[in-house]
């Protein structure tokens, strides 16, 4: 059985949502195609009757300002991310979770949007944005409308966006600004999982040597992206050091319990890296706002 | 269908697509450009990279509608200009700067994966324009283009000096012996021009007219009883011309390398013993009405008890795998009284390993078109390691005389013992015998990985004595070695994991039990190192523990039991030459010391700027004690060393042969063709035949074409096994060489009127020459002329060798088991971040005893790899099962290493000349991946103090055990 009878390329998002609605439930909609394509070919998705394939819609691959927000279409891979100037100024976290996400060739190809809708809660872009309190616009045939990007996480892999029927169609989320630096970082298996052991994300707003503000994401530690708020909570106002990141220790793992997922990682090794990640990352972020350079890591090998 | 209209290396093309296909897929099958790969179907392993609007992009999962209107770039388009396959045009002008550089520096092993290589290098030279690239933007761009071969150090090199930043060879090939004109000198691969250009032709590049193609009903489960097969509903799909069970097997119904017990097609009312059993075997039209015919079988099993491990399997009341029961075989070596050497021992140590199964992943699936001639004979193309086995398989299965069946060898994309079995040769012949058209089975990469046998899993312990004085006076081992469903060569590989489980040491009193298991677990079979890379952990491991148990330097601790010329080992064979262990063992210590002297030298330096406290003082006194480990932030460093060596050639009484015919021809300036059907999977043996022929008959390394692997043009090679084939096929070629120089002389010196001894063959000339200075006296013929003064005479231009090695002694016997080892010393610098268990290998320094160097440039491939896949095996590598069903069922769940992976490697060549082997050679397929993953398990238990004995290496464990302030990882 073919695994999709149409291909379509729509050029507008209204052609694409008239698309979804033609097919009326049996079309989904495919950006770079290289987690839903594997998906329907492994068996893991069944199959279609159409792909909807919004890469060349208009507007769509833009990484653009608005206002106080950075906007990304849902058509821009992790490539364009990645060497996006705007982003790696005023967005670390993202450009550097970005990075790490598939070789070359899948990044060239593979969107955030897609990423994203995908709705697994410890892909790395997924963990860079949660930090950054991103948001996420989504198409219809009744409209546009932009939702928390954390409520589009049901489960693992399942998504508030039927892609029957709605198109995400852009992310968005305020630029770091003045007094203020982001940081991802990750621990990988070298053994056979594409996904991370645990990554982190972190935002943070350092002023007079304290932390004014501070958004902390880590995952796998549950279901849906998760957000470490009573660490966050326990920084703020901290000095901007290491000593309060070590401080933090034991509310952050008092509120994180990691679990053990087979062939990936056990609790007891992820909680051991848990404070290693949150010094580390944090660490980055405060350090770039007190140094004013915000470069992120990238060009580098993992 | 749509037409897709796009832009293919400058060319507008439109062309039909399903709205379903690939762009691979469309490039490939529908505009004929093969040269792009398809390595998974995945998008992990890079094969099939190809530049969409400037930008490398896996064509294997990008819809061929997506590149509406784009502009694509293939390998078939980076040459300059059109290029010819022939080799002997003056095409190296018109390659791309590249191509040129990834053949000088020997960056092209098996070829599948280099299209995709280039066209990621060329993608990342594009975007530079000119500026220097830099190694670590190298590691970037091809991180996820992987390369099973080299160990991607020639690639870096090549990518280097293609940009500008020449890097020349000398700078780094190991410095081996010359003296000869052709042998011992660097050359580029034969099958190099054809390898870069996307040329070259591997099994799914070959397509007949009217060809079906086939697939395979799997089991899906590991163990059961067939209660039904019900075929009848696939039959009725139209498109399908054949549907195929095990009543349809004409002749033998199973197959095997040794023992002949693996079903071709499993029955009903018998049952599956592993997941990847064939069940049915379907032809069709389409690979997709294949497939949905497939599904359309209906196949009803009774479960049945699944035997998971060797140790459950060996328990009296696990279920039989098989009726005679799980043991394949008990294997047992033994030297002296063991009993009575650990008595004598002052310190006795025992410690017990586990290793992993693991994937040879070449990066080309298995492939197989089966056609039959007008003649009516069987025809099949494949990429095997073994083509007469295939024949007379084949042949067996289809009820036919050998006679009736011909193996058609194409190009391999990485075997590494992993296509030594029969796959799908005789499904293919089945099927084209029932529909009488072509056929053709492409495996995906899953069927890949459930179906084909994997490296043994072994539970190994080793129990080692010794005197104070640091002598051995006993060393004892027991094997569990998990050979899966069937036998495959499950006895051979565990016999030589039991033969080596001593070590490179000569111990008076020795004993090694095997016991070789059925178990539900995908069958194991050949791996490169073919159990020695299993026992060789367990007991350098064990010796690094000893020495410390002893009080005693590690190093020489091996020194002082090494085996020597004279030396006894563990089966009775007393060694009488080419022993060049502790050689090998000197250049790693030495290079070790110098880089350490380096590093210290540059601490003191940064030391004396900034003052560290601690890190200075640890190293005023001894610029290098072994094992001694150093500290940067939370990062600990240390280096570890280990020995191994490895038998070439079949051995334990086996008849060892191969056979060459030789063909000259008075074309051109003259030319010779050397002929055998042994196999070219990336090793380099098309080089080392085409050097030793040359040599013999005095002709330029380029005059001489190979052609390799078919049963009717080719002499039987024998399996390409063993690492055997320089040594084996290497004499066969050279002898028939030197026969024909003999009949050629004879010719020659009635026309030029001089005795046939004193004519020497030089150059491409036959010349008369002095005796003592070797001056010429100035009667003389081109090679070209002799050929035709021979063909004048009506004597025959071709002639064939046998040759054959060396009697050995099967095991128990005592005398010689192998005609020759190979020896090596690795070291490894690793780093283990001590906050996240993370462990990377920087260096590599080692050294090889391989008896002599036929081709440097080919044998550094061949180490740079060895040592590239052992790293895989000691970090990435790993292929679980649980309760009989594998976990790594795609590549994205089975890893190996990467560019990312690549260590600094420093490798010293010894040339210690076996005098049997062809100018002294003898094998270094194997042992370059043998020690590799002791000296990295070595060098971590020196940096942290945790001794591993799992593999791989589990970052998890190792972290939990550093924390927990555990001594080892068991």
């Amino acid at each position: 059985m073919p695994l999709w009878n149409d291909y379509h390329l729509p050029l507008s998002v209204d052609e694409a949502v008239g698309l979804l609605a033609r097919y009326d439930g049996k079309a989904r909609v495919v950006a770079g195609g290289t987690d839903l394509i594997l998906d329907l070919r492994q068996g893991h998705a069944p199959p279609v009757e159409a792909l909807i394939d919004v890469t060349r819609i208009i507007g769509l691959n833009e990484i653009r300002e608005a206002a106080d927000f950075i906007v990304i279409g849902a058509g821009v891979t992790h490539s364009q991310i990645v060497e996006s100037q705007l982003l790696q100024q005023k967005a670390t976290a993202l450009v550097e979770a970005s990075y790490v996400v598939g070789g070359p060739q899948v990044r060239n190809v593979a969107t955030l949007g897609g990423n994203v809708a995908h709705a697994l809660p410890a892909a790395d872009g997924t963990t860079a944005l949660n930090a950054l309190d991103a948001e996420v616009e989504v198409a219809s045939f009744s409209g546009r409308r932009w939702i928390p990007f954390t409520s589009l996480f049901l489960g693992p892999g399942k998504s508030a966006i039927d892609s029957t029927r709605e198109i995400l169609t852009a992310l968005r989320f305020k630029a770091t600004g003045e007094n203020e630096a982001s940081a991802f970082s990750r621990i990988m298996r070298p053994q056979g999982v594409a996904l991370p052991i645990m990554n982190f994300a972190a935002k943070v707003r350092v002023l007079d040597q304290q932390i004014e503000k501070v958004a902390l994401a880590v995952a796998p530690v549950a279901p849906t992206p998760f957000r470490c708020q009573q660490t966050e909570a326990f920084l703020t106002g901290k000095p901007a050091n290491f000593e309060s990141i070590d401080g933090a220790v034991a509310v952050l793992l008092s509120e994180c319990k990691p679990r053990t997922s087979p062939h990936r990682a056990t609790g007891a090794y992820r909680q051991e890296v848990l404070p290693v990640l949150l010094r580390r990352t944090l660490g980055k972020a405060i350090e770039r706002v007190k140094t004013g350079e915000v470069m992120p890591e990238i060009y580098k090998v993992e | 269908m749509p037409a897709l209209n796009f832009t293919v290396n400058g060319k507008p093309v439109s062309v039909e697509v399903k709205p379903n296909e690939f762009l691979a897929e469309v490039l490939r099958y529908k505009l004929g450009l093969t040269g792009t790969k398809i390595g998974c179907n995945e998008a992990e392993c890079g094969s099939c990279t190809v530049i969409v609007d400037g930008q490398p992009v896996v064509s294997c999962i990008y819809p061929a509608l997506k590149a509406q209107g784009a502009q694509i770039e293939t390998i078939e388009g980076v040459a300059a200009q059109a290029y010819s396959p022939n080799p002997k045009s003056k095409i190296q002008n018109q390659l791309h700067p590249l191509q040129e550089n990834f053949i000088k520096h020997g960056a092209v092993q098996c070829g599948f994966c280099t299209p995709g290589m280039i066209m990621q290098a060329k993608a990342l030279l594009d975007r530079k324009q000119g500026e220097p690239v830099t190694d670590e933007e190298i590691k970037i761009a091809l991180k996820d283009t992987y390369c099973r071969c080299t160990g991607y150090v020639s690639i870096a090199n090549a990518i280097k000096s293609a940009n500008g930043q020449e890097i020349s060879l000398a700078d780094y090939l190991p410095v081996t012996k010359h003296g000869y004109h052709v042998v011992g000198e660097a050359k580029p691969r034969p099958d190099a021009v054809a390898k870069v250009t996307g040329a070259a032709k591997y099994a799914d590049d070959v397509v007949f007219p009217d060809m079906l193609f086939g697939a395979t009903l799997r089991a899906g489960v590991p163990h059961a009883l067939i209660k039904k097969i019900d075929t009848s509903k696939a039959q009725a799909l139209p498109g399908v011309h054949a549907v195929l069970t095990h009543a349809d097997v004409p002749g033998r119904k199973n197959h095997g390398l040794v023992t002949i017990d693996w079903p071709v097609l499993c029955a009903c009312g018998d049952k599956v013993r592993y997941v990847g059993d064939a069940i049915a075997i379907v032809a069709a039209d389409t690979q997709e009405i294949a497939q949905d015919a497939l599904n359309l079988i209906e196949v009803d099993y009774k479960l049945l008890p699944v035997v998971d491990t060797p140790e459950f399997a060996h328990q009296p009341d696990a279920p039989r795998v098989h009726e005679k029961g799980n043991l394949l075989k008990h294997i047992k070596v033994a030297r002296g009284d063991v009993e009575q050497g650990f008595a004598e021992a002052d310190v006795v140590l025992e410690r017990t390993y586990h290793t992993a199964s693991t994937d040879h992943a070449f990066l080309e699936p298995e492939c197989a078109i089966g056609r039959l001639t007008d003649e009516g004979r069987y025809e099949i193309y494949v990429g095997s390691q073994i083509a007469y086995q295939d024949r007379d398989q084949v042949a067996a299965s289809l009820g036919v005389p050998k006679e009736q069946v011909r193996i058609v060898g194409t190009l391999i994309g990485g075997g590494f013992g992993g296509k030594e079995d029969i796959m799908g040769q005789i499904h293919v012949a089945l099927l084209a015998k029932a529909t009488g058209r072509p056929v053709k089975i492409l495996y995906t990469r899953h069927e890949s990985l459930i179906a084909h046998p994997k490296r043994h899993a072994t539970t190994i312990t080793v129990k080692l004595g010794a005197k104070k004085n640091g002598r051995l006076t006993a060393a004892k081992a027991e094997l569990y070695g998990d050979t899966g469903a069937y036998a495959s060569l499950g006895e051979k590989v565990l016999t030589r994991a039991t033969t080596h489980a001593n070590g490179p040491y000569d111990v008076a009193n020795a004993k090694s039990d095997c016991f070789a298991m059925y178990t539900n677990n995908v069958p194991a079979g050949a791996f490169r190192g073919f159990g020695v890379t299993q026992s060789c952990f367990a007991v350098e491991m064990t010796m690094d523990e000893l020495a410390g148990r002893l009080g005693i330097d590690p190093i020489e601790l091996r020194k002082l039991n090494s085996l020597q010329v004279g030396s006894t080992t563990n089966t009775g064979q007393v060694l009488l030459e080419s022993v060049g262990l502790d050689e090998c063992l000197d250049h790693v210590v030495a290079a070790m010391k110098a880089d350490e002297a380096q590093r210290i030298a540059a601490q003191r330096t940064a030391a004396q700027r900034t003052p560290v406290p601690g890190i200075a003082a640890q190293h005023t006194a001894e610029p290098f004690i072994y094992g001694q480990p150093w500290k940067i932030g939370h990062k600990n460093y240390a280096w570890g060393l280990a020995v191994g060596y490895k038998n070439t050639g079949l051995g334990g009484g086996a008849n060892d042969c191969a056979g060459a015919e030789i063909e000259v021809y008075a074309c051109g300036a003259g030319t010779a063709e050397i002929r055998t059907s042994s196999a070219e999977i990336g090793q380099g043996l098309p080089g080392v035949l085409a050097a030793v022929v040359a040599e013999e008959l005095g002709l330029p390394f380029e005059q001489v074409t190979v052609l390799l692997s078919d049963t009717d043009l080719t002499p039987n090679g024998g399996p390409t096994t063993a690492s055997r084939q320089t040594y084996v096929s290497g004499n066969a070629a050279r002898h028939a060489a030197m026969q024909m120089r003999e009949v050629m002389s004879r010719v020659a010196a009635e026309r030029l009127d001089v005795s046939p001894d004193s004519l020497k063959f030089r150059n491409g000339r036959v010349e008369h020459a002095d005796d003592n200075n070797g001056h010429s006296r100035g009667k003389s013929a081109s090679f070209a002329e002799v050929v035709e003064w021979m063909q004048a005479e009506g004597r025959s231009t071709k002639l064939i060798y046998e040759y054959t090695a060396p009697e050995t002694r099967p095991l128990g016997q005592g005398g010689d088991m192998h005609v020759a080892f190979s020896y090596a010393a690795h070291a490894a610098l690793v780093e283990v971040d001590t906050e996240t268990g993370e462990v990377k290998v920087l260096k590599v320094i080692a050294a090889h005893d391989i008896g002599r160097a036929i081709n440097p440039l080919a044998l550094e491939g061949q180490i740079e790899g060895g040592i590239v896949m052992g790293i895989g095996n000691a970090l990435t590598e790993e292929f679980p099962h649980e309760q009989g069903v594998p976990w790594a069922q795609w590549l994205a769940r089975y890893k190996m290493p990467s560019i990312k992976h690549m260590p600094e490697i420093k490798s010293f060549i010894v040339e210690h000349e076996i005098s049997s082997g062809p100018f002294g050679a003898k094998g270094v397929g194997e042992i370059s991946s043998i020690p590799i993953t002791p000296a990295i398990t070595n060098a971590i238990a020196n940096a942290v103090g945790v001794r591993v004995r799992r593999l791989p290496v589990d970052q998890d464990t190792l972290l939990r055990a550093m924390k927990n302030g555990a001594k080892s990882v068991d």
